[in-house]
This record gives C-alpha cells, sequence and structure tokens, in this order.
C-alpha cells in the first residue's frame, strides 16, 4: 500500500516536472525541472527493487542535465527568464500530437489484459542485470560500446571547428601548436 | 533511527574535524574544534543579504542540496559494520551523490545572479568533467576486487589484504576526485580568490554555512569512504571495527591535508588535460591490473 | 491496478514529451523533449520488469538501452547543435530546413 502511495506521487511529480520544462521561463529552470522529472523515474525504478539501475540513472542524467544547462544558457535568448517570451511553433498541432499518442497508448494499457508475473522475482536485481549483460545478453553490451565509441568520435569531429593544420600551420612543423588554450602539458 | 543519529553524528564530527585542522593547518591557528563551531554559529545568526534578481527557488535548492547530499553519500559507509543503507549499488550510490553535487553547486552559483558565482559554477562544471572519469574508475576497481558494488561485502572481501596494496593509483585517483568535488585544495578554483570567492561569493548567513558544512561533511565522508573501499574499513586487531574505520578515516583526513595544502591551486584547464592524458589511462590500466588479479584467482 | 497506472504515466511522459519536440524552436529544447520521451520509456520498462517478468532479465537491459539512447541522442544533439551554430549562428530548426522536401 505505501510502495503504491510513492509510486503514484512519484508518478505524478515526474509528469508535473516534465510538463514544467516547456512551461517555465528561466532555461535554468527549464533544464532542473527536467532533472528533477529523471530522479522522480529513479525514485520510482528504485521503488520497484531495481536499485541498480535507478541509481545509475539518476547519476547520469544528472551529469547530462549539468553539461544541458550550459548549453541551454549559451544557446537560448532568455536564460535566466527575466524577459518573458516563448520560441514555440505550430503549438496546436503539436498538443494534438501529444494529446492523440498519450490518448492511444492510455487506451491500450487499460484495454489489454495484462498477464501475471511470469516467475519469482529475482532477489538480487543488480546481479540478475549483469549476468544478463556479461552473459545471455552480451550482443547488447558489445553494440552499445561500438555505438558509444562512434558518438564520442563523431561528436568531436562534429563539435571542433580546428584541424591539424589550424594547430601546426600549413607545413605542420608549428611548435607548439597554436592552441587557444594552453593546457597543463607539455605538447 | 540510531543508525540516521550515528551517521549525522559521525558526518557532522568529521566534518568538523576536517574544517578544524585544515583551518590549523593554514594559519598556524590550533584552537582545534572550536574554531568551525564558532564559525557555524556566527553564520547561523548573521542576517542573510541578497542580490539584485536572484532565482531564488533554484539558489536555495543549491544551498540545501549540499549537505543533504553529503550525508546522503556517508549513509553507505558502514560505520558500525553495518551501514545505514546497504543497496547491492552502494558504490554507484555514493558516485551518484557526489554527481548530483554538479548539479548542487551549479545551482549555487547560477541562483544568486551574479558573475563571479557563476563563473564559479562553470569552473566546478568543467573540473568535473576532468576528475570525473578517473573518480569512476578508482570505485570500481574496488568493487572489481570485491566482486560486487556493496560496501559492507568490500570490507569483507579485505579480510586478509588492504586493497590499496594492489590499488594504490585508484585510492590516489579517489582521493583526488574527492578534492574536486568539495571543490578543496588544489582542486578549489571553483570557489578561488581570483574570482573573488566564485560560487561561495555571494552567500551569507544559513546559505554559507550549509554549504561549507555540506563541504566539510563531504569531505570526512569521502575519507571514510576510501578508508571502507582502500583501507580495510573496520578491519583491525585489538580495537573494534568502528574504532578501526574512525582512525582510519581520521588518518585520511591527516594525510589529504597534509598533501592538498602543500599544492598550489590548479587551473581547470590545465587540470583537464592531465586528467585526461595522464588519470583516465593510469585509472584503466590499474582497473586492468585488478581485472587480471581477479580472474588468476589472487582476490580468493 | 498498479501496472496500468505506471504505464499511463509512461504514456503521459511519452505525450508530453512528444509536445515538447514538436512544439519547441529551439534545438536544445527539442532535445529535452525526447528526453522525456525516452524517460517514459524507463517507467514503461521498469514496471514491466517488476509486474510482468521479474525473473528474466531482459526489460532491466531496455532501460540500460534507454540510458544509452539518451546519451547517445544529447551528445550528437549538442555537437550538430554547435557545428550548425558554429557554421551560420543558427539555433533554431526553423532557421536549419535546406533538406525540406
Amino acid at each position: 500500500m505505501l510502495t503504491d502511495v510513492t509510486l503514484a506521487v512519484l508518478g505524478v511529480l515526474a509528469v508535473a516536472a516534465g510538463g514544467a520544462v516547456f512551461t517555465v521561463d528561466s532555461m535554468a529552470r527549464a533544464t532542473y525541472a527536467l532533472l528533477a522529472s529523471f530522479l522522480a523515474v529513479a525514485g520510482i525504478v528504485l521503488t520497484l527493487d531495481l536499485t541498480y539501475l535507478a541509481v545509475v540513472t539518476a547519476l547520469m542524467m544528472t551529469m547530462e542535465m549539468a553539461i544541458m544547462g550550459v548549453f541551454m544558457v549559451m544557446f537560448m535568448m532568455n536564460p535566466g527568464g527575466l524577459m518573458p517570451m516563448t520560441m514555440m511553433h505550430n503549438t496546436r498541432g503539436a498538443a494534438a500530437v501529444g494529446v492523440a499518442v498519450f490518448a492511444l497508448l492510455t487506451t491500450g494499457i487499460w484495454t489489454i489484459d495484462w498477464p501475471d508475473a511470469r516467475g519469482r522475482p529475482s532477489r538480487d536485481s543488480t546481479h540478475q542485470l549483469a549476468e544478463a549483460l556479461m552473459g545471455s545478453h552480451m550482443l547488447v553490451m558489445v553494440v552499445v560500446a561500438a555505438a558509444l565509441f562512434a558518438t564520442i568520435i563523431a561528436g568531436t569531429v562534429l563539435a571542433t571547428h580546428r584541424g591539424r593544420y589550424d594547430r601546426f600551420g600549413p607545413n605542420l612543423d608549428a611548435r607548439p601548436p597554436r592552441d587557444p588554450i594552453p593546457g597543463g602539458l607539455p605538447r | 533511527m540510531g543508525e540516521a543519529a550515528l551517521v549525522l553524528l559521525v558526518g557532522l564530527g568529521l566534518g568538523a574535524v576536517f574544517a578544524a585542522t585544515d583551518h590549523a593547518v593554514l594559519t598556524a591557528d590550533a584552537h582545534g574544534i572550536g574554531v568551525p563551531i564558532r564559525r557555524a554559529t556566527r553564520l547561523l545568526l548573521t542576517q542573510r543579504r541578497t542580490t539584485l534578481a536572484p532565482d531564488r527557488l533554484l539558489w536555495r535548492i543549491g544551498c540545501v542540496a549540499v549537505p543533504l547530499l553529503a550525508f546522503g553519500s556517508l549513509a553507505v559507509v558502514p560505520i558500525t559494520g553495518s551501514s545505514l543503507l546497504s543497496t547491492t549499488a552502494d558504490l554507484v550510490w555514493f558516485n551518484t551523490m557526489e554527481v548530483l553535487l554538479w548539479g548542487a553547486v551549479w545551482l549555487a552559483g547560477w541562483g544568486p545572479n551574479a558573475v563571479h558565482a557563476l563563473t564559479g559554477g562553470y569552473r566546478f562544471l568543467a573540473q568535473g568533467l576532468a576528475y570525473e572519469l578517473p573518480l569512476m574508475f578508482a570505485i570500481i576497481t574496488a568493487g572489481l576486487g570485491a566482486g560486487s558494488l556493496n560496501a559492507e561485502s568490500v570490507v569483507a572481501a579485505q579480510d586478509g589484504m588492504w586493497f590499496v596494496v594492489t590499488m594504490p593509483v585508484a585510492f590516489a585517483a579517489f582521493l583526488l576526485g574527492a578534492a574536486g568535488f568539495a571543490f578543496w585544495g588544489p582542486l578549489s578554483a571553483p570557489a578561488g580568490a581570483d574570482i573573488a570567492g566564485g560560487v561561495m561569493s555571494e552567500l551569507s548567513g544559513v546559505d554559507r554555512l550549509s554549504v561549507e558544512a555540506g563541504r566539510a561533511v563531504f569531505l570526512g565522508s569521502a575519507a571514510a569512504m576510501a578508508a571502507t573501499l582502500f583501507l580495510g574499513g573496520g578491519h583491525g586487531p585489538w580495537l573494534p571495527g568502528t574504532a578501526w574505520l574512525l582512525i582510519k578515516t581520521l588518518l585520511v583526513i591527516g594525510a589529504m591535508i597534509l598533501a592538498g595544502r602543500r599544492m598550489p591551486v590548479v587551473r581547470p584547464e590545465r587540470f583537464m588535460d592531465v586528467a585526461w592524458i595522464v588519470l583516465i589511462p593510469a585509472t584503466l590500466v590499474q582497473a586492468l591490473a585488478v581485472a587480471l588479479l581477479v580472474i588468476s584467482g589472487y582476490y580468493g | 491496478m498498479m501496472l496500468e497506472i505506471l504505464l499511463t504515466f509512461a504514456a503521459a511522459l511519452i505525450g508530453v514529451g512528444l509536445f515538447g519536440a514538436l512544439s519547441q524552436q529551439s534545438i536544445v529544447m527539442i532535445m529535452m523533449g525526447l528526453e522525456l520521451a525516452v524517460n517514459g520509456v524507463i517507467v514503461a520498462a521498469a514496471s514491466a520488469w517488476y509486474f510482468l517478468t521479474p525473473a528474466a532479465p531482459d526489460a532491466q537491459v531496455l532501460v540500460v538501452l534507454a540510458l544509452v539512447v539518451m546519451a547517445v541522442e544529447m551528445a550528437m544533439g549538442f555537437a550538430a547543435t554547435v557545428a550548425i551554430y558554429r557554421a551560420r549562428q543558427v539555433d533554431t530548426v526553423d532557421d536549419a530546413k535546406d533538406l525540406r522536401g
């Protein structure tokens, strides 16, 4: 019973914070509202006995949102929300799509005859996940590793605007390299 | 209930010891534990000043979160042999508390709507990107050696030998990370004097007390975690486990202050180079070495 | 009963996220909408694990995948935003419809 109340409260919090993301003026508040939504979801996952996944969700999302806040402040015209303005387009169409998807999913959720839980719950969900990722579901881990590595390289290539000719000059012989920030190690 | 009170008490005690020792080393003024208590009382009584158009909600959240996270991180340290929150992912929990600090410190810098405070918040994030990965690898190396993410199991796995013997690099990276997330000592650039105190510059009264005390408790809690992960926790002859853990924690605090206060403050962009080119490969090699030892059955 | 309620929360998160991703002009805000939608997926997968298949790890692995999707989405999104801003000082999708139709 207490678990049910906790889950319901956290669920309402997650959705409310998610709604706040698109209604508050300040970009810092929007970012941290999204973080609040993630933390509420982490709370739900924790209540459902998935300790490791809950903690890791909170960890990853906090880092993401902390960095996201920097980008939000950097790219938005109204970071502090001191000058109310909206940056929306096709609001009505978007709302219609959002509501339609929600209605469709909810109809499905409440009309499907869900089966009962199959099997006994694992006593140690962390161990269960670890065994799966390093055993039966190893392919997932392998693909994820390759995808993340590709992301690191692609992200760096896209985001950087200086190549080796900018650093080392046309003949690639400029030493030390012309870097905007000197850094802490000899180059 | 008693467990929670114990965590609170130990956290405050370790934080006060850290603050007092730090103060004594910096000023050669050995008034011991009285200094942080006097300072806390004064801050508690001082009226808060404010700035023009602050984001009060986020500011308060940031300030309050710092001590809460500090106590949250201490909750997974097995002080009496068992911890307040014993989960199957204690080490990740500790890591998460420390990462939530990214948000808290940035909010404390963003809230007052002041340039130096915001600069400090940005510096904290930049520094976080540098120390975070070595710190994560260091924590996970201890978990790797024990074959468990549970702090009590990590202590139990050090029955014969402390992990620091086979994981010296991880131990050092952990303490460096602790200095980083508490923006203290060589990594105190987010609160640096060159930006008039950075994230701390606009804090006064209760807010300042909250952040300063939270930072001290976090440093004490990190020392306790270092003793738990690498120095065998409560293992030791004659004395009870709790006493051993506290003795080791105090020694780690002493070592941190002794080493940390000998170094100059490092600029974030310089530290970034060192962290990514030296520390990350070093901690990865450390993790690889431990993994090979685990496979060879060294840890039993 | 609780499964349906939790899945409804998940559907609400997906709906709100979709609304945000479709209605916002700023590229960074669109990414926040997408993240919110994936957040709903995490709720759905976690409750499916607890209420339907607690003995199998598949739903847990799905949560891991959702986390990775968010990380990849954010990293590539920021990289693309920085790249297009560097090239043309563009930070909204309305100014970046060169590939349209």
